[in-house]
């Protein structure tokens, strides 16, 4: 389009839409992972999510009068969708995507000035939104990993069949097909002294060979994803590290008191959505701080986040809120750790 | 003689009548609607936030705001010239308080489930902006029935908000409209309660803070929508010809 005559000016590697398009790809590894641990549900979440996520982009940007193709195109809403979709418990109903979605892509995306105004994560704001709303649905809805002993699982149809009309296959119940999260029973019972880790290990239902069973199956997929994103420069490494060295520091710290009632660093750093959260939801352009420094401390401030919330706060995973409330300091984030401009000396305050 | 004599009361009548209209409709729609205290002024926004989680609370606190701003308009009123103006503002205190004191002894004889529910937000009233500034502006320079008048309208356009958010918080939370209708009005009230939506699991954003804050700025946005349509009519109805130079 404009090709610069004079100055050199940078053009940037990759544009937005290809940029989207590679995060994307790198999570391909994460979602047939959490397919094959989970089920179909994860896909079925994910298809419905970028269904509904493309309708309300494109009604937005019909209401506010942009070219609604050129904006569809950047894939930043297939991106929201998929993360949303990857977030959501796998037997989520229909409506529960749909509402999600409405509150990502049109309140905190599009109300906000569209992509690249938005202060907070869309994916995760309405992610907390659901959780805060809807508790039971986002909290009972995960059916049992395909590694736990005596597992029973939904075909495709029958998944689908759940999905959207709420008709399990006779002879099936939902407490059948359904566990709760390893976070999940570190939190209910653990933390609040009903059971010890060793108790817990016993029952075999909780604990995998690194993090909780299933979810670091997962966990793993995800990290080789964000390796991938690392190495094509899509990330810097700034973010993920920070929040993974904190978050395995505190749980290190507060874990090597109590081994009887805290869980391990790998515990916490393969369990749940840690790796999916350090690799691919905190490093959003848009909504992370944009310095080195900025970057590192905001990171950290997620990492440190996560383990307080998983271990004091009432919820069982806490990337969400961890992220949303970091989100919020990213400007005074970015105030204070401008870089030293260069031929300036430090004290020269930026003006 | 008798006919021009009839003929100029008439006369006076309708130009009493027509002052009359003239002084009390701006007031009016002061209140309601141009220069509203919640979607205008921003003013009492803690109790319209926090107790607009269903409709008749909402209900209770706005009828509880009207009785208060009538009152406190007509005392202040009513002792404008007598108050020195280096002081007046400790007055306007003192009857506001006094006034907000009174109507809550009278809801919890009368009204007590609502009294319970509704809470530490009835003597909140007192710290309601929208009262003192309704003092300030307009009772301490105005003659008793158009302060009482613009009271009984500026409670109205609080309560009208205060009212819709409700209903909207509660219809989004709840699927229902008017549940516990029989605290505020009594038993035999019971049938104004309707389940809009039957099985509804809830939707508890509506009914949490954040709801209230989201639901307000929609009605913000939707106010301003409306108010800027109607400004471009008015410019498009004003000069019908093209202005030339």
């Amino acid at each position: 389009m404009f090709v610069a005559q004079s100055s050199p000016f940078l053009k940037p590697a990759l544009s937005v839409s290809k940029m989207m398009l590679v995060v994307n790809l790198a999570l391909i590894p994460g979602i047939i992972t959490a397919i094959w641990v989970f089920g179909f549900g994860v896909l079925v979440n994910i298809v419905l999510a970028i269904i509904f996520a493309l309708g309300f982009e494109a009604l937005m940007l019909y209401l506010r009068k942009r070219p609604i193709k050129v904006y569809l195109n950047d894939k930043s809403a297939v991106l929201t969708a998929v993360l949303l979709g990857l977030a959501l418990p796998p037997l989520a109903p229909w409506w529960l995507t749909l509402v999600g979605i409405f509150f990502a892509i049109v309140v905190a995306k599009h109300l906000y000035g569209g992509l690249g105004y938005n202060p907070f994560n869309p994916a995760m704001a309405a992610y907390a939104i659901l959780l805060i709303s809807f508790p039971a649905e986002m909290t009972t809805l995960w059916p049992s990993p395909a590694m736990l002993a005596g597992h029973e699982s939904l075909n495709f149809l029958q998944t689908l069949n759940f999905q959207l009309f709420n008709q399990l296959p006779p002879s099936v119940t939902l407490d059948a097909i359904s566990y709760a999260t390893p976070l999940d029973v570190v939190r209910t019972s653990v933390i609040n002294g009903l059971a010890s880790i060793s108790e817990i290990e016993d029952t075999g239902k909780t604990f995998g060979m690194l993090g909780g069973l299933g979810t670091e199956w997962v966990n793993l997929a995800f990290l080789a994803g964000g390796l991938f994103l690392l190495k094509k420069g899509v990330i810097q490494w700034y973010i993920p590290v920070s929040l993974l060295a904190t978050l395995g520091f505190f749980s290190l710290l507060f874990g090597s008191f109590e081994l009887d009632s805290n869980p391990s660093p790998l515990f916490h750093l393969f369990s749940g959505a840690t790796m999916l959260g350090a690799f691919f939801i905190a490093t959003d352009p848009v909504t992370a701080a944009t310095t080195p420094k900025g970057r590192i401390i905001y990171g950290a401030g997620i990492g440190l986040l996560i383990y307080i919330i998983r271990t004091w706060g009432g919820y069982p995973d806490a990337i969400a809120f961890a992220v949303l409330i970091m989100n919020m300091c990213v400007p005074l984030l970015d105030y204070y750790t401008q870089p030293r401009v260069y031929g300036h000396n430090d004290r020269d305050q930026p003006s | 003689m008798s006919d021009t004599i009839s003929d100029t009361l008439t006369e006076d009548n309708i130009k009493a009548q027509t002052s009359f209209m003239q002084e009390y409709t701006p007031i009016a729609k002061d209140g309601l609607w141009n220069n509203n205290p919640v979607l205008v002024q921003m003013l009492g926004l803690c109790p319209l936030l926090a107790v607009s989680n269903s409709v008749i609370n909402a209900l209770g606190l706005g009828m509880a705001t009207i009785a208060v701003l009538i009152l406190s308009n007509m005392c202040i009123s009513l002792i404008r010239n007598i108050v020195r103006p280096e002081i007046r503002l400790p007055v306007f205190v003192i009857i506001i308080a006094s006034v907000v004191t009174a109507i809550e002894l009278v809801m919890h004889a009368y009204f007590h489930e609502l009294y319970l529910i509704l809470g530490i937000f009835i003597p909140l009233i007192v710290t309601n902006c929208s009262i003192i500034a309704r003092a300030e502006a307009f009772a301490s320079k105005n003659t008793i029935g158009k302060a009482a008048f613009d009271g009984l309208m500026m409670g109205l356009g609080f309560t009208l908000v205060l009212v819709v958010l409700g209903a909207m918080r509660e219809l989004i939370g709840l699927g229902t409209l008017f549940a516990n209708a029989d605290i505020m009005f009594g038993e035999g009230m019971q049938w104004l309660t309707i389940t809009v939506i039957p099985d509804y699991n809830g939707f508890l954003l509506a009914i949490l803070p954040p709801g209230a804050f989201m639901g307000l700025a929609f009605l913000l946005a939707l106010k301003n929508y409306i108010a800027l349509k109607q400004k471009a009519a008015k410019k498009t109805q004003k000069s019908p010809l093209p202005e030339t130079i």
